[in-house]
């Protein structure tokens, strides 16, 4: 396993006012994304647990693109990824965010 | 040209909520979410606490922050439920230690309730291996919570339709309910295919035979056999239907139940002891066209079922 952490400052607050979301299941190939709203409106911060080791420079390119393109300031995402391709993460990244952003019902 | 006849609306309630979602291809998180009340759903240790596995990390392998397992209450038909829901999909649904308790605790507290009705979604090939006797223990657990949870008076009803099925100790759980509710794909069994294969060889049973397993292990044959209570289409709305029939429907829980169960038990396998294929039951059931029943589509089954035989409510 391996543990990776990146900060970001965050280009805009994260809409909406729910304080927590998940998608995505630990399975071979796919990742779970945990996103909690507990960071200042300004910082997003993305930490990963990962079972494929080595990858660290993939996931930095991958953590900053969703930074830069979403509105995540406040979000803290947790992952736990069973070895997930860039686009899958890319994607529950997006659907996480997503969650988070809907009105609580 | 004739001019169009106005017609009615059909309900569409059904596809707004989402419950025509297939239950086999839902996550444990979507299955709770459209099987209730929308918005009812509380949570209990929600994967904000991370109460993870202590013991996947000792074989480098990845947790998951609800351990693959969904527990808490809320509302179906405006009436309160407790509800378990076992992720199939993160290490085959299978039980660990943190699994298993919280699984435990929640029958726990239906029996201190006592009115309120638990629904269990199993999906599940059994013990966890890498926490073998902690997920052993957890089983054992599990159905002395659940019995003692059905002493108190409440009724206990597991839904069964997941890819990983209901195997191991989620096979023993599952016998220990009021009443199961399973569709075509949701297998019940203990041991499942291969293990078998591999203990007795593979003239007592070809796991390769994808035929056999499913006319043996799968749900319309466990609803012909009297395994499950209850058939259900493979869709959320379909599932949520057969638990409200259930719930109203499964019998309390004593020695009278237990002794017509035994009857129940021992009468089936006076009458089909002898069939060496689950068509050859069927058949003796007085299913004219037994081969053709994999195939019957689900409300078809459904109605050869109950005239064939329908679930006594007297045993279990």
């Amino acid at each position: 396993m391996e543990t990776l952490s990146y900060r970001h400052k965050a280009q805009e607050r994260a809409a909406g006012s729910k304080s927590l979301a998940i998608i995505g299941v630990v399975a071979s190939g796919n990742l779970e994304v945990m996103v909690e709203r507990v960071l200042p409106d300004t910082e997003c911060q993305v930490d990963i647990n990962t079972a494929a080791e080595g990858f660290a420079a993939v996931w930095e390119a991958v953590v900053a693109d969703f930074v830069e393109r979403r509105s995540t300031g406040g979000l803290k995402l947790s992952i736990n990824d069973g070895g997930a391709r860039p686009d899958t993460v890319a994607l529950r990244l997006a659907q996480a965010v997503r969650l988070i952003e809907e009105d609580e019902r | 040209m004739s001019i169009p006849k106005k017609c009615e609306m059909p309900d569409m309630s059904h596809v707004a909520s989402g419950r025509s979602v297939g239950w086999y291809e839902a996550s444990a998180r979507q299955r709770v979410r459209l099987l209730l009340d929308a918005g009812s759903f509380e949570e209990f240790i929600g994967p904000e606490q991370r109460e993870i596995s202590p013991h996947l990390k000792v074989f480098d392998l990845p947790t998951q922050f609800d351990d693959g397992i969904v527990v808490g209450r809320g509302r179906i038909a405006g009436a309160p439920v407790f509800l378990a829901a076992q992720e199939g999909r993160f290490m085959g649904g299978a039980f660990g230690e943190v699994h298993g308790a919280k699984l435990t605790g929640l029958l726990r507290a239906a029996r201190d309730i006592k009115s309120v009705p638990v629904l269990i979604l199993f999906d599940t090939g059994g013990v966890r291996l890498q926490e073998a006797n902690a997920g052993e223990l957890a089983i054992a657990e599990i159905m002395r919570a659940l019995v003692e949870a059905r002493m108190a008076g409440v009724k206990v009803i597991g839904l069964i339709g997941g890819r990983a099925g209901c195997y191991g100790g989620g096979g023993l759980i599952a016998g220990c309910c009021s009443a199961l509710a399973v569709s075509e794909q949701g297998r019940i069994s203990v041991s499942g295919p291969e293990v078998i294969e591999t203990n007795r060889g593979v003239e007592e049973f070809d796991s390769r035979d994808r035929a056999l397993v499913w006319r043996t292990m799968g749900g319309k044959h466990r609803r012909l056999l009297g395994g499950a209570d209850a058939f259900s289409d493979d869709t959320i709305q379909s599932f949520r239907d057969t638990a409200l029939q259930l719930i109203e429907s499964a019998p309390a829980f004593g020695a009278g139940v237990l002794k017509a169960e035994q009857a129940r038990l021992e009468e089936r396998l006076q009458r089909f002891g002898a069939c060496a294929d689950a068509i050859d039951i069927w058949s003796a059931e007085g299913v004219s066209d037994a081969q053709a029943v994999p195939a019957l589509p689900a409300e078809q089954f459904i109605a050869l079922a109950d005239k064939v035989w329908r679930p006594r409510h007297d045993a279990r």
